[in-house]
């Protein structure tokens, strides 16, 4: 019986985790409602739970996919996959007021420079602090702290050491976590609640899932202002990377 | 036909996509640059097409808003992969680096918001604005009227 239910789960694996997710949405509405009186979004709640399922997930596959690795969940991997994710990040442009998006535009220039040269400048100097000394490793450990796909791309180009490597991308996916966890409790204070504060927001924070998972917490209608910025940042931060800024720390370490 | 609205999303995501292809190529990059984002302006250009030409039907719009209505259901998929196990286990230099990378981003995010910062009446439409917030929230009333909440 069990056995047969496992089958369907992986032969269905797409429409089993529309099941999943909608499931851990609507218990996440009745925390939201019932515990807290709507105080948090049940969209912050419903975020919570999935990275608490990516770490159990984690746990017990031993993989690096989270909940996606267990066999009966893996339709989880191809609805939170970055197609799909990007595919609906795309539609919610359609919401976009373009006047709004155009006032904000040079904004959103300054948050994306602020936003590389920042992190890079904090990873590299605790790269140091902690005793690395070649510029291979302090670059791609600054870049891990842009995004954890400029980490790694950065170390494969410059050739750092695989170690240096699997720390950047660790920076990176704890950043994006983070931002996911700590917008919506932080937003009030750093006045993100309108189209030009979000796309500075994306700009600085980078990290597309982070900023997708932080904004869809906070306001909704801030998503695509911050999508729209956050989407060149991983580009920008692989061209700049392994060019200037590893070019930048050589000249400095001699 | 709903299949419009999503046969349009869908091309506006492959031209963006293959857009920041050839940048990335052009640049000599070995990533995507701003591929998501040149497809969102994209999005963004062809709906002021389509309301001025009047092709914006019920169908239409249908078919793109509902895969806006999936966004945050997707994202809760998209944070049951991540990988939290490496996140928590990367040692201090992750722990220190992370923490203050993104203590740093979100006072930057403060000070550059507060630039200039507009009042809300400054905001061009507030209410077409909370229309697109609620379809992303996951509620989808096709052509209901702005409205405020």
């Amino acid at each position: 019986m069990l056995h047969m239910i496992e089958h369907v789960f992986t032969e269905q694996s797409l429409v089993a985790a529309f099941f999943v997710v909608g499931a851990v949405m609507w218990i996440s509405l009745i925390i939201s409602k019932r515990l807290t009186a709507g105080r948090i979004h049940g969209s912050a709640i419903a975020i919570l739970i999935g990275l608490g399922l990516a770490y159990v997930g984690g746990v017990i596959s031993g993989g690096q996919k989270g909940l996606a690795d267990i066999p009966v969940f893996a339709g989880i991997g191809l609805l939170g996959g970055a197609m799909l994710r990007d595919f609906a990040i795309v539609a919610t442009a359609f919401e976009v007021d373009a006047i709004e998006a155009r006032k904000a535009g040079l904004i959103g220039v300054v948050a994306l420079a602020i936003g590389t040269v920042l992190p890079f400048l904090i990873g590299a100097g605790f790269a140091v602090a902690f005793g690395y000394t070649d510029a291979a490793s302090i670059t791609t450990i600054g870049a891990g702290a842009i995004t954890y796909i400029v980490g790694p791309v950065t170390g494969a180009a410059i050739g750092a050491s695989s170690t240096v490597i699997a720390l950047s991308i660790a920076t990176g996916v704890l950043k994006a976590v983070m931002v996911m966890v700590f917008t919506p409790m932080l937003a009030k204070i750093i006045g993100l609640d309108n189209p030009r504060s979000a796309m500075a927001f994306g700009g600085l924070m980078g990290t597309v899932s982070g900023v997708a998972g932080g904004l869809a917490a906070t306001d909704p209608k801030l998503v695509p202002y911050g999508a729209l910025t956050a989407t060149f940042h991983t580009g920008i931060g692989c061209l700049v990377a392994p060019s200037i800024f590893f070019l930048a720390v050589r000249a400095i370490t001699g | 036909m709903t299949i419009f609205g999503v046969a349009l999303l869908s091309l506006c995501t492959l031209i963006g996509v293959f857009l920041g292809d050839l940048l990335g190529v052009a640049l000599g990059v070995k990533a995507n640059v701003g591929g998501v984002g040149i497809a969102m302006m994209l999005l963004i250009a062809t709906r002021i097409w389509l309301q001025k030409s009047g092709g914006l039907n019920h169908g239409v719009k249908l078919g793109i808003e509902f895969w806006g209505t999936m966004y945050i259901p997707i994202v809760v998929a998209m944070a049951a992969q991540q990988n939290v196990v490496k996140a928590l286990s990367g040692g201090p230099l992750v722990l220190v680096t992370a923490v203050t990378a993104v203590t740093a981003c979100f006072a930057a995010t403060a000070l550059l918001g507060r630039i200039g910062r507009e009042r809300p009446s400054d905001v061009h439409d507030p209410e077409e604005i909370q229309r697109g917030g609620d379809i992303i929230a996951g509620d989808l009333i096709p052509d209901a009227p702005a409205r405020k909440v």
